[in-house]
């Protein structure tokens, strides 16, 4: 079983820049005493006492402006940022959606990417082969395939990638907006798919700004906020709220989150 | 909080042994578990990372081969004239060295660039760090078997004399390979953290090839009297003893317990350094790169 458990987790970024990140700061510091050690790194606290607790079927909206740490939210659900502080214990296949390419080698075939797009998604090399036939006729590529992705549009290169993504059986799905920006021109088979990936899934978490695509996939709500958890619910409260301070509130705060992306 | 087992299955990718603490010896053995297992997908990229440094030449990776051969003969008529060695010895001598030597300074130049390179891949998937080093290190595998050609064809040519000991080929690249991966590791770590590390070790890696005993033979310098005493110095890098130990029965040389010796006490210590910084410094890498 599927299970996400955050007990009061802090995600704090160091940011060393030229500030720290030479080992002659270090070096110094130690010799000086107090300067340049980690401690006097400036730090960004993107996310701060975070609990949450998911489970099998939860199917988890996350909004909140840019910068409020949807992303970083979503990174600590994947398991690829270890909280600095609190815990996270993730149980399940985790599947990160974040970015549709990542993984992706221009330099190779349509097939060597469905490949190792899903090896890279946590799929096997057999269950890869398994749906490649599949994944070829949703893609519309035909001989493509077997064709450089650099000599592909990109159109595309982004119904090959939907067509990987949508294949896996991840127990957790984690989706970053990036995904959202394809909704406009989500062909109506991609969506039956994506439909059907979330339904196979055992937990999704959905960072997006589209109302529509939420509505349709999640049914529970998480509002983000300078790194902080603000209000969560069924997903119609919590977005009536969201919106309501939105009117009263600009939302160009200073964003907590440093993350480029 | 659930108790959870390590649960993780051929696929998963980070979660094995989630319940335990970031800083824990069970996360960072787990760390080098799942990465073991997902060789298919370090597997495929470590020979796509060869295939497209050589994508459209028409010999393709047969270029490593090449360029280690043109190497090795022009090192080894040069040195062999200044050192006055006969060819047919020297030649091999140093091409085997040059085999070793090229996976060693593999090992730590893209072990010091390693983690920051696969930014993008670290920070956009959820998988074990240990993949990273695992890709790094069959690269230079592959880049290890292709340049052994170059010692076969020379062998067909000079056929010098090989016996058993040659089986201790088998062990030695073992350990050399063993011993690269904790190499990658930390040196992985330390840069990703210290970004001024990566230039600082490629210069001290060039000084490390001229004080390894490739293109000059330890044995000659520490019959000299005249020079003895400065040779013996070779005996503290430990680059040598690595080169010894592989080098020693592809050329039917005669075995040195020593360097044995020495390169398994190397092994358990840097072992030991790479799961400390495993263990304590794992989960910050996500943060540093």
């Amino acid at each position: 079983m599927a299970s996400i458990e955050i007990d009061k987790a802090c995600v704090d970024f160091p940011i060393f820049d030229a500030k720290s990140r030479s080992l002659k700061k270090a070096v110094l510091g130690a010799a000086g005493g107090k300067i340049g050690t980690e401690g006097r790194v400036p730090i960004i606290e993107a996310l701060r006492e975070i609990t949450l607790s998911l489970g099998q079927g939860d199917r988890v909206a996350l909004v909140g402006h840019n910068g409020a740490g949807k992303s970083t939210l979503l990174r600590l659900m994947s398991g690829i940022y270890e909280p600095t502080r609190g815990r996270a214990a993730i149980v399940g296949k985790v599947a990160p959606v974040f970015d549709l390419g990542v993984g992706m080698d221009p330099e190779v075939s349509g097939y060597d990417n469905i490949m190792v797009r899903g090896l890279f998604l946590g799929m096997t090399r057999r269950q890869m082969e398994e749906r490649v036939d599949d994944i070829a006729e949703f893609t519309e590529l035909g001989d493509y395939l077997s064709m450089p992705m650099r000599t592909y549009s990109t159109g595309m290169r982004v119904r090959l990638a939907l067509g990987v993504v949508t294949s896996i059986d991840p127990e957790i799905l984690l989706l970053d907006e990036g995904i959202g920006a394809v909704d406009a021109s989500f062909l109506e088979k991609a969506r039956e798919r994506f439909h059907a990936l979330v339904a196979r899934s055992g937990i999704l978490v959905f960072a997006s700004h589209a109302e529509g695509m939420l509505a349709e996939l999640c049914d529970t709500a998480i509002w983000l906020d300078h790194g902080q958890i603000r209000d969560r619910g069924p997903l119609h409260d919590v977005l009536a709220h969201y919106k309501g301070r939105d009117s009263d509130e600009p939302p160009a705060q200073a964003p907590v989150e440093a993350e480029s992306r | 909080m659930p108790p959870t087992s390590p649960t993780t299955g051929a696929t998963t990718g980070v979660t094995a042994a989630a319940a335990a603490p970031s800083r824990s010896w069970q996360r960072a053995f787990a760390d080098l578990a799942d990465g073991w297992r997902q060789r298919p997908l370090w597997g495929y990229l470590g020979w796509q990372d060869i295939k497209q440094r050589y994508r459209r030449s028409v010999l393709g990776p047969l270029w490593i081969s090449i360029s280690m051969a043109v190497i090795a003969v022009a090192l080894g008529v040069l040195y062999g004239a200044l050192f006055q060695q006969p060819i047919e010895e020297f030649l091999p001598y140093l091409a085997t060295g040059l085999l070793i030597w090229n996976f060693i300074s593999g090992c730590i130049l893209d072990g010091s660039e390693v983690f920051i390179d696969n930014e993008g891949l670290i920070k956009h998937l959820a998988a074990p760090l240990s993949v990273h080093i695992y890709r790094l290190i069959w690269r230079q595998a592959i880049f290890f078997a292709h340049n052994f050609v170059i010692w076969v064809i020379l062998f067909l040519i000079f056929r010098w004399q090989l016996d058993w000991t040659f089986l201790l080929v088998i062990p030695a690249i073992l350990l050399l390979v063993i011993n690269g991966t904790w190499l990658a590791l930390v040196v992985g770590i330390v840069s990703t953290r210290f970004r001024d590390l990566p230039p600082v070790i490629a210069a001290l890696t060039q000084l490390l090839f001229f004080v390894t005993p490739i293109v000059w033979n330890y044995d000659i310098f520490a019959a000299n009297p005249d020079v003895a005493e400065r040779a013996r110095l070779a005996e503290l890098n430990p680059v040598m003893h690595f080169v010894e130990i592989v080098r020693r029965p592809l050329l039917g040389d005669p075995e040195v317990l020593r360097h044995w010796i020495v390169a398994i006490a190397i092994t358990l210590v840097g072992w030991g350094v790479a799961l400390l910084f495993m263990r304590n410094y794992r989960a910050r890498v996500a943060y540093w790169v």
